[in-house]
């Protein structure tokens, strides 16, 4: 009361700190990530005249820009389901009882380091490794007389990229999966052994589908950070493999297609596909923390 | 159980295989630049190199300049938002993990478009606004780890308490977050800092299509030109990765044990 | 041979001995509790007799049946634990029909025994729940249902109520009770509460540091405890080193002050020290006339629980605390003031017997 008498006989402007604090940051977001955004998004359905069309979507459906979408997809898709694969065995390995208890921090600083090692120096590491004078090649011909270059191996390929990506997308995985593998509770297994369950039987029906949907959309994850990356395969293989991040990359340095609506619709197709698997993967994490909680 | 045990270490022995031997390969083959002998040649190149010099303090900035601007716009909104904005917490939390979400050669690419010397505000016409908008463009990348270290620290203390606290004594929101708050998160954000640092040191796709002589495009540019150099420049960004995330180890694991 | 056999069972842990030759019979039917502080070992013995710990030595029987090694699956046990740890990928109805499921039951059957347990646990509509949606005694309960599906010929409940908060806690325990009397199933429950403990068991194993410092029924526990931690884990008990004066009529002294008991103490010798113990309750404050003792001292705290009013009075060494009933009527004792407080010579229990 005495307060509310005081405030109002000496009006003085309040100044609404949070707002003056949250605007910078607002504005900021606006004209640097929404904006730019949304302005490829609007351009992806206009004409050189600004009007409405479709046109631009539909070049889409030529063979050069299908190829570079498809090979996108298989080499982000082979690295994100192998990735997820082998990173989810190794958390476990390294969550799951019976080894030395400095494992565990150790590999997870590791795989902090590993997982943000992309990039140009990736390239160059995996050149040095299995480019043609790299360690592991002349190693193999050396001491088994196995040329994988002359047995179809080449770093620059599906094959080559995806054994690359890997090296950041196993990392990766550990890292999202171990908060869940560490989730499942012993007594989950301890309560289903003893209603009769074998080992199988307890992943089968529980452990396994407890870990799904984190498996799933960490998998989903990895696929959207390899599909949008590109400085790694820029350096690795120049333009010879067509990703479509190094389509992109040309049409924006203007080399090819001059046209750049087309430029547009092709931004727009890659926020769509990353988009979903985004999507798919807040959706699957809300579940599986309902689960977890 | 035994043979359980086995599968374990394999994965283990197989995964530390898979990381260690692309960087002892690298390293070997960085000393390989003279030929018939080891030796730290190619480490003597680059580093002698000039523009290996300018690009690399230019980066280095450059990450410095992203960190101080991202925290100064992120640090008070989260502040804000945890205290008084609850509401507008999804709005902030889809916002942050947009980059995630658009790929940042798309990014670039709507900023070259939008920003262009005949835009409503052309910041690509002098070399320092281009530069702004480099570190603009790092500062997008570097949102979502970048807020979820803040966000993080302001949860792990009481900040509506301690807000109320300082109030009380008679403190501003300015002198709050500077005296109050900040200190009392400096290690989240300094987690923060460091992966950005790390992100921020070897970008490309940003540099490159803003034609920036950032150390990304820098090391393409080797990468095409020359054998060995490339391969100390990947070692030397190894560590530097490395460097980064043993920070981010310390610090944490001080502030948990800092925690009463 | 009784149903359960457990006979000189050990457990280490490295160099760590954290079950010292124990040995218990448990009879078809009966509800036993394992009371006793944290670490004493209770969860130890309890997972030795579900199969989750091997015994480093001594053996298990059920039903006549040897049952020292064999893996947990073969035992065909229940267990309920402290933290429900329900399934949370499955319903309700998936968590309590999945022994019998793994039991290659048909449909048919597992969907009765299900929509049988769901009654019996007073949850009949909630079988399309996920454990998320459940209330924590709901959990409880569901977890229960589930280890009581697949007729188990033994229970076994570890803490199964620390969960939760204390109106359900009482709520629950009664119903599980009940719930083991209408079953007749053989129960081992494993508790830190003494009054939960008191309150629903047939017998107690009273467990101090890896070894049962006394088995009984509650009043045989709570009336004559064995030894000096029975006394004071169980109750809150006033004990005192008494002195024995004349070990033929049961007097021995109280910080010199002179009592007698009722119970037999000639196996001590004159001027031998003695523990005993009085209860709170058995207490009254003024009187010490007929047969009953009496000791002098000074009103030194007064707290108001509720129902009833606690007292501490200050002897001359030792302190004495007593309950009184709340009686609105009645003046509060005033601090400082003298006091005496007397009791029965039934009431002065003789501990650590020779
Ligand atoms: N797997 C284990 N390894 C080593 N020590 C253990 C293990 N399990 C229990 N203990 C030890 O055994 C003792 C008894 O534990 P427990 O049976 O859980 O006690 P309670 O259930 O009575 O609280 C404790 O000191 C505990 O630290
Ligand atoms: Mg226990």
């Amino acid at each position: 009361m005495a307060s509310n008498a005081s405030s109002a006989s000496l009006p003085r402007l309040r100044v609404p700190w949070a707002v003056v604090g949250v605007t910078p940051f607002m504005v900021f977001a606006l004209l640097f990530l929404i904006l730019p955004t949304l302005f490829l998004v609007v351009g992806a359905f206009q004409d050189n005249e600004g009007g409405f069309t479709l046109a631009n979507l539909g070049k889409l459906w030529t063979p050069t820009i299908l190829a570079s979408y498809w090979i996108s997809i298989k080499v982000s898709v082979a690295s994100a389901v192998i990735g997820a694969a082998i990173g989810a065995f190794i958390a476990y390995a390294a969550v799951s009882g019976g080894l030395p208890r400095w494992i565990r921090p150790t590999i997870m600083t590791f795989s902090g380091v590993a997982s943000q090692f992309a990039g140009v120096p990736l390239a160059f590491a995996f050149l040095a490794t299995l480019g043609r004078q790299g360690l592991v090649t002349l190693f193999l011909s050396s001491l088994f007389g196995v040329n994988i270059y002359a047995k179809g191996f080449n770093l620059l390929s599906f094959w080559g990229l995806t054994l690359t990506y890997l090296y950041f997308q196993i990392p990766l995985m550990v890292l999202i999966v171990t908060p869940a593998i560490e989730g499942l509770r012993k007594e989950w297994r301890e309560a289903a052994t003893i209603l009769g369950a074998s080992n199988w039987q307890y992943w089968r029906h529980i452990a396994g589908p407890v870990l799904l949907p984190s498996f799933l959309g960490a998998a989903l994850l990895l696929f959207a950070n390899a599909f949008g990356a590109i400085a790694t395969a820029y350096a690795l293989t120049g333009s010879s493999l067509n990703i479509v991040t190094i389509l992109l990359y040309a049409q924006i340095r203007g080399d090819v297609l001059h046209d750049q609506n087309l430029g547009y619709a092709i931004a727009f197709g890659m926020i769509v596909i990353t988009g979903l698997s985004n999507l798919c993967y807040i959706l699957l994490r809300v579940r599986s923390e309902r689960w977890l909680k | 159980m035994k043979s359980n045990r086995l599968g374990h270490w394999l994965a283990i022995l197989i995964g530390t295989l898979y990381f260690v031997v692309p960087l002892a390969a690298t390293f070997e083959f960085s000393l390989r630049k003279l030929r018939g002998i080891y030796s730290f040649e190619a480490y003597r190149v680059v580093l002698a190199d000039p523009q290996f010099q300018s690009s690399f303090t230019f980066s280095v900035g450059l990450a410095v300049v992203t960190i101080v601007f991202g925290m100064a716009i992120i640090v008070p909104m989260a502040y804000f938002v945890e205290l008084r904005l609850r509401k507008l917490r999804p709005l902030v939390e889809f916002v942050t993990l947009l980059p995630l979400v658009v790929p940042a050669i798309v990014i670039v690419f709507g900023y070259l478009r939008l920003y262009n010397s005949s835009s409503f505000l052309p910041l690509t016409n002098s070399t320092l606004s281009t530069n702004f908008l480099l570190t603009c463009g790092y500062v997008t990348l570097a949102l979502p780890y970048m807020y979820r270290s803040v966000d993080t620290g302001l949860r792990a203390i009481d900040v509506r308490t301690l807000t109320e606290a300082a109030e009380s004594l008679g403190a501003s929101s300015a002198t709050i977050i500077w005296r109050i708050i900040l200190p009392n998160i400096r290690s989240a954000m300094l987690s923060g800092a460091f992966l950005t640092f790390a992100i921020v040191i070897g970008e490309f796709t940003f540099a490159s299509l803003l034609n920036r002589p950032a150390f990304g495009p820098y090391l393409q540019l080797i990468g095409a030109n020359r054998a060995y150099e490339p391969a100390a420049l990947a070692c030397m960004a190894f560590m530097i990765t490395w460097a980064c995330m043993g920070i981010i180890q310390v610090v944490s694991r001080n502030a948990v044990a800092a925690r009463p | 041979m009784s149903f359960i056999e457990i006979s000189h069972l050990k457990k280490s842990f490295g160099p760590n001995t954290v079950v010292h030759d124990f040995s218990l019979s448990i009879e078809k039917g009966e509800f036993v509790s394992f009371l006793g502080p944290s670490g004493c070992g209770k969860t130890t013995i309890l997972r030795m007799i579900a199969g989750f710990e091997n015994a480093t030595s001594g053996s298990l029987h059920v039903g006549g049946v040897e049952m020292t090694n064999l893996p947990p699956a073969k035992r065909n046990v229940g267990m309920v634990f402290q933290a429900y740890a329900l399934f949370p990928n499955l319903t309700v109805a998936g968590n309590i029909g999945f022994g019998l499921k793994i039991a290659g039951k048909e449909r048919g059957e597992i969907d009765a025994r299900v929509a049988e347990m769901l009654e019996l646990i007073k949850l009949p509509d909630l079988g399309d729940r996920y454990p998320y949606q459940l209330s924590g005694g709901q959990q409880q309960r569901v977890a229960l249902a589930r280890a009581l599906a697949i007729k188990p010929q033994v229970l076994l409940l570890d803490e199964p109520l620390s969960a939760l908060d204390a109106k359900i806690r009482v709520s629950l325990r009664e119903e599980i009770r009940s719930l083991q009397r209408e079953l007749g199933i053989t129960t081992v429950f494993v508790t830190h509460d003494q009054e939960e403990a008191l309150s629903i068991s047939d017998r107690i194993v009273v467990m101090n540091q890896g070894r049962a410092d006394q088995i009984g029924t509650p009043s045989e526990i709570y009336n004559n405890p064995a030894t000096r931690f029975v006394a004071s884990f169980v109750g809150t008990l006033n004990l005192f080193e008494a002195r024995v004066v004349d070990p033929a009529t049961g007097r021995v002294s109280i910080d010199g002050q002179p009592v007698l008991t009722a119970r037999d103490i000639s196996t001590y010798g004159i001027a031998d020290e003695a523990t005993v113990a009085l209860r709170p309750e058995a207490l009254s404050l003024g009187g010490g006339d007929g047969d009953r003792n009496a000791l002098t001292g000074t009103v030194e705290e007064v707290s108001f629980l509720g129902a009833v009013i606690r007292v501490r009075v200050r002897l001359r060494e030792a302190r004495v605390s007593l309950d009184i009933f709340n009686d609105p009527a009645l003046d509060l004792p005033k601090i400082g003031k003298p006091a005496t407080v007397s009791f029965k010579k039934d009431d002065l229990l003789i501990i650590d017997r020779h």
